[in-house]
């Protein structure tokens, strides 16, 4: 298969970018994208040109490193999956492939299509925990939890910090990231005792890193390579509301 | 000329079910309030490094977490899949602490630490109570309690799992753990920063050198002792199921200052991984090894059968597994199962279009259970097949073949997990301790976090303790600052005309042939001759595009190759000199006339650790190895 490539080119973040372009010829549909990215660089290091700088690590949809705009669309064509697990054979022969980074107020460009998601870990650092000191844990089955919360418990768990959310929202808006971190602990009798100050906490940061609201259009869903589901952004917003009021009252649970 | 007993492997006095906690006992304390004098660098936030930050902070000492990833939760330990092993007997199948040990000793093949691997065991069911406080949302019964499964080369069900993702679920328990302890300012984490360089000064170990991956700058930070928990070094193979970043430089700069290297030809050959379908592939894929528990491997009697898998009769299907193996069957131990994989490859009855394959079918197991019941259990790993493969594993058998996953070798460390340079400990993949010869599934879960929670607080406090005021020599520092910078500007200077991916990958092809699942005395002298031929070609011939001060992934790479190849040789030497076959580690002039590996107890049971000497010259050293209680055995799983 061949494609023309557009790929977005920016030295830093202060710098202006612009996409340059790059022709592949002969790829096997069984190739990864990100292996067709990295023939493209193979080439330019050969060349001695500056390779296109882009995030991967596992290359198997989990570590949430890797992610890019594919012709607008997070993480490419194709349901539930990571720019990673995108192969070409998802693609058209000859089609013509728009590549940028994720673009957010919160995620500054570092090179090319690597941005700066370290907002992310300041808001779990706010309160995406359960507060135990190692050693201190009671025996693990003294604590049942229902076969169902614990399996909503691990979809919300399931997400990766790619950032997608945050990409396809016309707000960039992080609910979905950080209302999935929420619901795995809000969900399990081991993360009720913070619950108020957690959802405050956590939501309180998520408006200081500069994401914008939620509006509800779902696109976050749609992009989420993990398949978040959106009842978690409700489940985040009426813990919010309750935590709020009954700071109100001065009470605690 | 070979020293044996250098090595003192301090293991505390007393019967081995006493032994962690006399240690508990007799070590010293530092005193709450003097903790927080102390400074800890830690390297590297996968399990072991980010349990061990997060406890150590708790205690209350200053912590430093390097990681070369923009975030702590990108680590490597996030693509575990299988589980984590624990002693806790919850499904009254005759499992307890003893038998975890005996099992990982055994599985080990005799190769590791018998104080150690019991310690482990110990330690197995702490790790079970305080992830499930941390929140870790394991699998569970009806009831509300805990579910288990069996897992590869064990008949127990010991194995806690959160579906195909507990290495994801562990690893967000330990990021939470040490995100609380960043907001209570007790960790400073360094993103994008790659050690680069041990400081050692008057004969301790006390900072790093490291480099900024975003700026280049490079920096000294100095500390009371430094924790390395940077991994392991599979991807010496360049094809390996780590991630591509995954490298051996935080753990071979430690080797060059120092730190013994032991057993370095021990890696892990994964059993079920996704065949390789082409030159531009970038990594393998593991399938997680408990679809062993309901797939069965098969390969076709006949040589190079090209009809399907459907229409191939059962009675012309070799179940060669359940057939070698009966009481154990395709739950056999991961050097096993890999090990009869090749052999019915060589044989001419591999699957697929390369031949280099054998079938992993779910028939029966999908007439069993019903699509639900294996949708259930397996879903994601299915789907990811088809992803990857094209090809619906629901409807034809999935084809598979090893691929290299952990390394059981690595730093040589004490019972304390300290290395041969005081102050520097070990944890995790990275050190050596606990796996013999052969990791057993749902393992590397269970050590990263005993090393990390358990261990590493304990015996760095006994450390710290003992410590007398230590003058550091600011020139140690500045010197290490300097050699690490002339060595960015040396690899910077080249501009020859091949990529630092094609001499890696020549490397690879180079070990995986000859020093790979079988090894002899000829295919590694082999190999030796032509990855000392290729660390020249590196040097001559290798390309290093840009600058320094920017994020140069090239730059980053060209780093971690120059060790890797440094890293190959003494890994084939390591499989040279070992004159037996042991666990994963199977060399054909020693086996049984059935073709399993045949130990010599007599003249090997030791491990072997290389001290560095001068440039790529190594010394030997031995430390024996004795099993007061279990005695070692021909390894059987018929």
């Amino acid at each position: 298969m061949n494609f023309k490539l557009k790929i977005w080119r920016q030295k830093a973040s202060e710098q202006n970018g612009k996409f340059q372009t790059f022709r592949v010829q002969n790829i096997s549909p069984d190739t990864s994208f990100l292996e067709v990215l990295d023939l493209v660089n193979e080439e330019l290091v050969l060349d001695k040109k500056e390779p296109v700088a882009f995030e991967h690590d596992c290359r198997e949809g989990i570590c949430g490193s890797c992610g890019v705009m594919i012709n607008g669309e997070p993480h490419g064509p194709g349901k539930g999956v990571t720019t990673c697990q995108l192969y070409m054979r998802e693609f058209k022969n000859n089609q013509e492939i728009y590549i940028e980074p994720f673009r957010a107020k919160a995620f500054s460009v570092i090179r090319d299509l690597i941005v700066d998601r370290s907002a992310f870990d300041r808001v779990q650092q706010s309160g995406g925990y359960i507060s135990v000191n190692t050693g201190s844990a009671p025996s693990a089955n003294a604590l049942p939890v229902s076969r169902e919360n614990a399996g909503r418990a691990f979809s919300a768990a399931t997400c990766i910090g790619c950032g997608a959310c945050v990409a396809s929202c016309k707000n960039a808006s992080a609910s979905l990231f950080v209302s999935a971190r929420l619901a795995h602990f809000s969900l399990l009798p081991q993360g009720k005792a913070e619950q108020d100050k957690r959802v405050l906490k956590m939501v309180a940061q998520m408006d200081r890193e500069g994401f914008g609201a939620c509006s509800h259009t779902g696109s976050c869903f749609a992009a989420c390579p993990k398949e978040i589901s959106l009842e978690n952004i409700a489940r985040m917003n009426r813990s919010w509301t309750k935590a709020v009021l009954r700071k109100r009252q001065g009470s605690n649970s | 000329m070979i020293d044996i007993h250098p090595l003192k492997s301090s293991i505390p006095e007393g019967p081995l079910a006493e032994k962690w906690d006399n240690y508990k006992f007799s070590a010293r304390l530092v005193n709450p309030s003097n903790r927080k004098k102390f400074e800890i660098i830690v390297v590297g936030a996968g399990l072991a490094g980010a349990s061990a930050s997060a406890s150590l902070g708790e205690l209350g000492y200053n912590v430093k977490t390097f990681f070369i990833h923009d975030s702590p939760r990108r680590a490597h330990s996030i693509a575990a899949q299988g589980g984590i092993n624990a002693a806790k007997n919850y499904a009254n199948d005759g499992d307890s602490v003893y038998r975890l040990f005996y099992d990982t000793i055994k599985g080990g093949d005799f190769r590791a630490r018998e104080a150690n691997v019991y310690r482990l065991a110990q330690i197995s069911n702490q790790i079970i109570d305080h992830c499930v406080a941390q929140g870790v949302p394991f699998a569970r019964e009806y009831g509300g309690l805990l579910a288990n499964r069996s897992f590869g080369g064990a008949q127990v069900s010991r194995t806690f799992y959160a579906r195909g993702q507990t290495g994801q679920q562990l690893l967000l328990g330990a990021y939470g753990s040490l995100m609380k302890q960043v907001d209570q300012g007790k960790v400073t984490l360094y993103p994008y920063t790659e050690m680069l360089d041990l400081i050692v000064s008057e004969g301790h170990a006390r900072g790093i050198v490291a480099r900024d991956l975003v700026t280049g700058e490079v920096t000294i930070h100095t500390a009371h002792a430094v924790l390395v928990a940077s991994g392991g070094y599979g991807n010496v193979f360049y094809l390996s199921t780590n991630a591509m970043n995954s490298n051996v430089t935080a753990a071979w700069r430690c080797h060059k200052r120092g730190a013994y290297f032991a057993n370095p030809s021990f890696v892990q050959i994964h059993p079920t991984c996704i065949p390789q379908s082409g030159e531009h592939q970038s990594k393998l894929t593991l399938m997680s090894e408990s679809l062993r528990n309901d797939g069965r491997v098969w390969v076709p009697l006949k040589k190079e059968d090209s009809r399907l898998p459907q229409d191939i009769p059962e009675e012309e299907r070799d179940y060669y597994l359940e057939r070698i193996y009966p009481a154990f069957g395709n739950l056999v131990p991961r050097d096993v199962a890999s090990r009869q994989a090749k052999f019915q490859v060589d044989q001419g009855r591999g699957v697929g279009v390369s031949g280099e394959a054998v079938y992993l079918d779910f028939t029966q197991a999908l007439r069993n259970q019903g699509i639900k019941g294996i949708r259930e259990k397996y879903g994601n790993l299915f789907s990811m097949y088809e992803r990857i493969t094209g090809e619906n594993p629901y409807k034809t058998p999935m084809r598979i073949f090893p691929a290299v996953h952990y390394t059981m070798g690595g730093l040589w460390v004490d019972y304390d997990l300290q290395s041969t340079v005081p102050g520097l400990f070990v944890l995790g993949e990275a050190n050596f301790s606990d796996h013999g010869a052969n990791r057993l599934g749902a393992s590397a879960l269970m050590q990263g976090l005993a090393d990390g929670y358990f261990i590493a607080p304990a015996t760095v406090g006994n450390y710290l303790a003992g410590l007398k005021e230590e003058s550091l020599n600011l020139e140690d520092c500045e010197r290490a600052k300097r050699e690490t910078e002339d060595r960015l500007t040396k690899l910077l200077n080249l501009k020859g005309s091949q990529s630092v991916d094609q001499i890696h990958r020549k490397l690879g092809r180079i070990l995986w042939d000859f020093s790979g699942m079988i090894r002899s005395e000829n295919s590694l002298k082999k190999a030796l001759e032509q990855v000392r031929s290729l660390r020249q070609e590196f040097w001559n011939e290798a390309v290093v595009p840009g600058q320094n001060d920017y994020k140069n992934q090239e730059l980053e790479k060209a780093g971690r190759v120059a060790d890797f190849l440094e890293l190959g040789e003494i890994l084939i030497r390591d499989a040279l000199i070992r004159e037996e076959s042991c666990g994963c580690h199977f060399r054909e002039e020693y086996q049984t006339q059935d073709n399993e590996a045949l130990r010599n107890d007599e003249n090997f049971s030791h491990v072997t650790a290389w001290e560095w000497s001068e440039e790529n010259k190594w010394r030997e050293w031995r430390e024996p190895l004795s099993f007061l209680k279990v005695k070692p055995s021909q390894r059987s799983y018929k």
